[in-house]
């Protein structure tokens, strides 16, 4: 897109409405468009919770939250992922002052906390798979595994894309592209944070009230 | 003309062959109340659409450009006034329609029981596939595809269906309500003459569905009876096992009675919608109707 | 394991005669243009000006075709369900047993709302938008040309379902139980599902796209209060695809799961509830229909300006009512279900709600009427279709006014009636919008205009057939007669029926009738060229670009100091104010470049697809690869961008010569 050329001068001294100032800068429009990307999601999220929280009591005479979630399990997840998000903010200061050393630390120590993440949550899966509380066993199980397995499998999204992310950082540097390309990330990876926070209240924490 | 192409087909549908079936024709309190919403709202209605259709015809030709007599304001994009009234129009109709709506709402509630001195009937409906089986509990007993009920009497109906869902729908008589598995919803109507009328099912439920209307009987309480008397005295039972042959799939079923009922049936129906699942959906995807 | 799944010989439906001719004569069709494209060479122009363009103008024309493709398809499906139902009446059991019956109505709604009317509005907002707002492309070029070819991969599975397997026979919507396993135990509700998770997906990236592009991406001086109302619609139906169609997608991955993993979302065992769905489906389905319908009010506010000569009555209103639909077609929904039984007050609120939309739709309609009032309107198709539905749709809106009070709705949901009411509101609204829209702009995309004669001949069709067909079923619906019956036994109905059959007949000389204007128009290009890019005398910036533009739109971005800013400038040169054309210094274009990652990604999407409705689960991980794989190589590109030279830029304009330019 050029947006450069073609535009008529701004008049010295004219403060221009940002609404009237033309088409904006790429690293803007890229930001914006995947927020809206992520509110979309968030739309999903939310359905996926409203399912949820009709059949959360529709148990079929199996097992129930309260007699699942280990919260001890859910505290450690909770812990790595908002840990994660630190670690991402502090590779976002890296990329802005384009340190190389500062970036793969932090998307290192991001990555190895959101697989642990994901490897605590799989685990939990497993176990309760293994006692016979599977998704075919109930609606809430159903509910509760599609919900919670949908974050899983976007965390797991997310942590791919890191690794190519650092990849497309090692073979072409700080591009305008990469950068862009990263700030997404970060965006994505900030929002997986926050809707875990609303699974974690209202999956777990509510999940066990009787 | 083509706009009052509608209006005129509305109005002698009322005049003609509408009349003498179906929603234009009432024989039943609730029904005939829905009707009476449906003219009113429809007056209402016409009174603003008609003026709107005639003077946006009036507009186009009037203003064509061939016609040079019509004044050319080429800046006339705005008026507070006319935008004051191109709002309120619409937002007053809609409030008076929509007190209509709210009082009907609330009057003709399928759950709200009909005034009456007369006792009502009960009448549990469970939709199967793709028959329809009415049963009577104070009476002890059962129909299929057929319901036979006393005129001037409260009919009272919980429904639920053993699997898909429909819709439980006698335009004459009253509004339709929706059968679902492992839910009861209710419906109260009452007949006010004697007479045959049609019901059907709303909702698509597979093969078989157009073949699910029955004929409703309406009559004297005094040949209700009758018809509860001889139905107790010959047919089959409706226990588990003839549930479970009734529940198999089957189309274009002849309306036919059980004269006497197992206790607990609908409940048993109903709750059939919440057993835990055997692991038989997943391994077997053939049809698991019969499997009750 | 069964190295291809479900899929076998008899998967084909040998035995059902309309299907295999039909399959037949889409066959025909099929090897027939490839033929033609083969005999003229034209296969690498195809690939390199059309496939793998992400050009908005071009993709524009792609959805059009499309949709058109489609409708004749959906179209089809309608006439020979009025067939049937004009014949199987009494003891008849017509000519399409139930099993195929039940089939074509779900395709029809499928099809229809889908990949005629969604590929209709998202084609024309494609082309019109960024030309009104002054720029050179969509913000995001290449995910546009992704959504094109996603949305394209639902229609060939859709109609692949027709020779391979079976379609849906549980109605568009697919309300579980029924859409269970348990009792759709065959691949049609799975075609049914892939196809729409599938273009689903599509759809939400062009909302995404949109909704950056109308914010972030216009003219220099082009404030909010200055975009041209079409743009305003077509901001409010993107905002509501990125807020409506994700539900949609969670939705189907549920039901997806139940029918493939076990799970117990809907089922009728194990806690499963079915009302959830229509609960969910429904709160994505009407703001559906107002992504349907904005885009086509913004259509008939350009073409009523235009032509009446006039600037649109009432802007300000007219923007705050596209913005309070929006808003308000999310509070709406449960009057789809109204007899499920919820307690009164809560049908009232919905009935409430369900009215209150009503209103700024009438003020549009005021304002329309306003718009002509003191104009010159000159009667050209656009215009002819933009009469036509102001007279037409306000009666489907009473109708839906009616189905609003739940007491009325209680009589006739889904009944005949209640189908006449949507068809009385779609059609005038999306169809006959969508044909304005499509006379207006052909000759801005093709450099000629379409023949005036045959345009005039086939909205009379359409016109006259639409009520033809429809008005009986609202006399039918209160008669008792409900939907989607493959045959009835009151045989007072038949009369109507066949009454709305003839109506069928005439939508379809309507439809031929559009057909024949194409081919003539082609024909006579010459005598119908637009040599100055501005052959309506229009007000927005599209119409200052040449027939058709080149692919940078603009050669300059032009610099916006008022609404129809186009217009004004032609005011002031008329009146010896200004210069006609600006003397401009030509600087080389950057362009995005052309790409074949959308129709790469929506091959294997459609691989992928196929493979999991026949359960060939290798092939489905091939496909998911080979996505994941293009993915990776549109990530990992060099370039994304093509430099036009200045002196490109400079031969274009000069032989490209418009009479006013900003």
């Amino acid at each position: 897109m050029n947006i450069a050329v073609g535009v008529d001068d701004v008049h010295e001294g004219e403060l221009v409405n940002t609404s009237e100032a033309g088409p904006a800068p790429k690293r803007i429009v890229v930001s914006y468009g995947f927020w809206i990307f992520l509110l979309s999601d968030i739309v999903m999220f939310s359905a996926l919770f409203a399912g949820y929280a009709a059949l959360a009591r529709a148990t079929a005479g199996g097992p129930t939250g309260s007699q699942l979630f280990n919260q001890q399990t859910v505290a450690m997840e909770t812990a790595f992922l908002l840990l994660s998000s630190y670690s991402c903010g502090l590779m976002s200061l890296a990329i802005n002052s384009r340190g190389y050393f500062g970036t793969f630390l932090g998307a290192g120590v991001t990555f190895l906390l959101g697989a642990a993440f994901l490897s605590l949550e799989l685990r939990e899966f497993a176990t309760m798979i293994a006692i016979g509380a599977t998704p075919q066993r109930s609606a809430f199980l159903s509910a509760f595994f599609t919900l919670v397995g949908c974050h899983g499998l976007h965390v797991a999204v997310g942590l791919s894309w890191l690794v190519l992310m650092m990849i497309q950082l090692a073979m072409r540097g700080f591009s305008p592209v990469v950068e862009r390309r990263l700030h997404c990330f970060s965006l994505f990876w900030h929002a997986l944070d926050i809707i875990w926070v609303l699974i974690f209240t209202v999956v777990y924490l509510m999940g066990v009230v009787p | 003309m083509r706009y009052s192409s509608p209006v005129l087909l509305l109005v002698s549908a009322a005049a003609l062959s509408g009349c003498s079936e179906g929603v234009l024709d009432p024989k039943g309190p609730v029904a005939a109340a829905e009707r009476l919403i449906l003219f009113d709202s429809l007056g209402i209605m016409l009174a603003i659409v008609i003026p709107t259709v005639l003077a946006t015809l009036a507009v186009a030709y009037w203003f064509r450009a061939s016609n040079r007599r019509a004044g050319y304001q080429p800046e006339f994009a705005y008026s507070g006034r006319l935008e004051l009234l191109v709002w309120s129009i619409p937002l007053m109709t809609v409030l008076l329609v929509g007190s209509v709506a709210w009082i009907g709402a609330y009057d003709l509630d399928p759950p709200k029981p009909i005034p009456s001195s007369a006792k009502p009937v009960m009448v549990q409906v469970a939709s199967l596939d793709w028959k329809w089986l009415f049963v009577y509990p104070e009476e002890g007993v059962a129909s299929v595809n057929h319901l036979t009920i006393p005129v001037g009497t409260p009919v009272s109906f919980e429904l639920t269906s053993s699997g898909v869902m429909n819709s439980f729908f006698v335009p004459q008589l009253a509004g339709q309500i929706y059968t679902m598995a492992g839910m009861v919803t209710h419906l109260n109507l009452q007949a006010d003459h004697s007479g045959t009328y049609r019901g059907m099912s709303a909702n698509f439920s597979g093969e078989g569905f157009a073949d699910m209307h029955f004929n409703v009987d309406a009559v004297t309480p005094e040949a209700f009876a009758e018809w509860v008397a001889s139905t107790r005295s010959s047919g089959p039972v409706l226990d588990a096992q003839a549930y479970a042959a009734l529940v198999k799939p089957s189309k274009a079923v002849a309306p036919f009675t059980y004269r006497s009922i197992a206790p607990g049936l609908f409940a048993g129906i109903l709750s059939a919608g919440l057993q835990p699942d055997d692991g038989l959906c997943v391994g077997y995807p053939k049809s698991m109707r019969a499997e009750r | 394991m069964n190295l291809l799944g479900k899929l076998s010989w008899s998967a084909i439906p040998v035995h059902q005669p309309i299907i295999m001719g039909t399959v037949a004569c889409i066959g025909v069709i099929i090897l027939a243009a490839l033929a033609w494209v083969t005999a003229k060479g034209s296969w690498l122009y195809l690939w390199r000006e059309w496939l793998t363009s992400v050009d908005h103008k071009r993709i524009g024309v792609m959805y059009l075709v499309l949709a058109m493709l489609m409708l004749v398809r959906g179209f089809a499906d309608g006439i020979m369900m009025r067939t049937q139902q004009a014949v199987a009446a009494g003891g008849a059991q017509g000519y399409l047993p139930p099993e195929h019956f039940d089939q074509i109505f779900s395709a029809h709604g499928t099809i229809m709302i889908f990949f005629v009317a969604m590929p209709l509005v998202i084609g024309l907002m494609n082309f019109a938008v960024p030309m009104q707002l002054g720029v050179r492309d969509v913000a995001f070029p290449t995910m546009n040309s992704i959504s094109l070819w996603l949305t394209a991969s639902g229609v060939l599975l859709t109609n692949v379902s027709l020779a391979i397997g079976e379609f849906a026979k549980t109605g568009w919507v697919a309300y579980p139980p029924l859409s269970e396993l348990q009792f759709s135990p065959g691949v049609g509700v799975d075609y049914y599902l892939w196809s729409l998770q599938i273009a689903g997906v599509g759809t939400l990236l062009s909302g995404v796209n949109f909704v950056t592009t109308i914010l972030k991406l216009r003219a220099p001086g082009m404030g909010y209060m200055r975009m041209p109302v079409f743009c305003w619609t077509a901001l409010a139906t993107n905002l509501l695809i990125v807020a409506a169609f994700p539900v949609l997608t969670a939705l189907f991955a549920m039901l997806l799961l139940d029918r493939y993993l076990g799970f117990h979302f809907f089922t009728v065992n194990a806690g499963g509830n079915a009302m959830m769905y229509v609960n969910l489906f429904w709160i994505w389905g009407h703001p559906e229909v107002y992504i349907l319908a904005l885009p086509a009010f913004g259509i008939f506010s350009e073409v009523s300006a235009t032509f009446s000569g006039k600037p649109l009555f009432g802007y300000r209103s007219m923007v705050g009512a596209t913005m309070a639909i929006c808003v308000l077609s999310y509070t709406v929904w449960l009057h789809h279900f109204f007899t499920m039984g919820a307690s009164a007050s809560v049908n009232a609120f919905f009935g409430i709600t369900s009215m209150l939309i009503a209103v700024p739709t009438g003020v549009k309609i005021f304002n329309w009427l306003f718009t002509m009032y003191g104009g010159r309107v000159r009667f050209t198709v656009p215009v002819l279709w933009t009469v036509g539905f102001m007279v037409t749709f306000v009666f489907g809106g009473l109708t839906g006014v009616l189905l609003a009070l739940p007491a009325v709705d209680w009589q006739v949901h889904n009944s005949v009636f209640l189908v006449a009411h949507f068809h009385h509101v779609i059609i005038p609204s999306v169809l006959f919008g969508c044909m304005a829209g499509y006379n207006y702009w052909f000759p801005k995309a093709f450099g000629f205009k379409l023949d005036e004669r045959w345009g005039a001949a086939s909205f009379w069709c359409w016109f006259i057939g639409f009520h033809l067909a429809f008005m009986p079923l609202y006399v039918v619906g209160l008669m008792g007669m409900t939907r989607r019956l493959q045959h009835y036994d009151v045989l007072s109905w038949q009369p109507w029926l066949l009454a709305a059959e003839a109506g069928a007949v005439v939508i379809l000389a309507g439809i031929v009738c559009q057909i024949v204007q194409l081919v003539v128009s082609i024909r006579a290009r010459e005598q119908l060229r637009d040599t100055t890019g501005d052959p309506w005398n229009g007000r927005t910036l599209e119409w200052s670009t040449s027939s058709p533009p080149p692919a940078w739109n603009f050669a300059m971005l032009p610099h916006v100091g008022e609404i129809d800013a186009f217009w004004a400038k032609k005011q002031r040169v008329h009146a010896r104010q200004e210069r006609s054309v600006q003397r401009r210094e030509y600087e080389p274009i950057e362009v995005p470049k052309n790409s074949p990652t959308g129709f790469v990604t929506a091959f294997f999407a459609v691989l992928t697809g196929f493979a999991l409705i026949w359960h060939i689960w290798w092939m489905a991980g091939v496909g998911l690869l080979g996505a994941a794989v293009t993915l990776l190589c549109f990530m990992f590109r060099v370039e994304d961008e093509v430099e036009i030279p200045a002196e490109q830029v400079a031969l274009f304009d000069q032989s490209h010569p418009v009479e006013i330019s900003l």
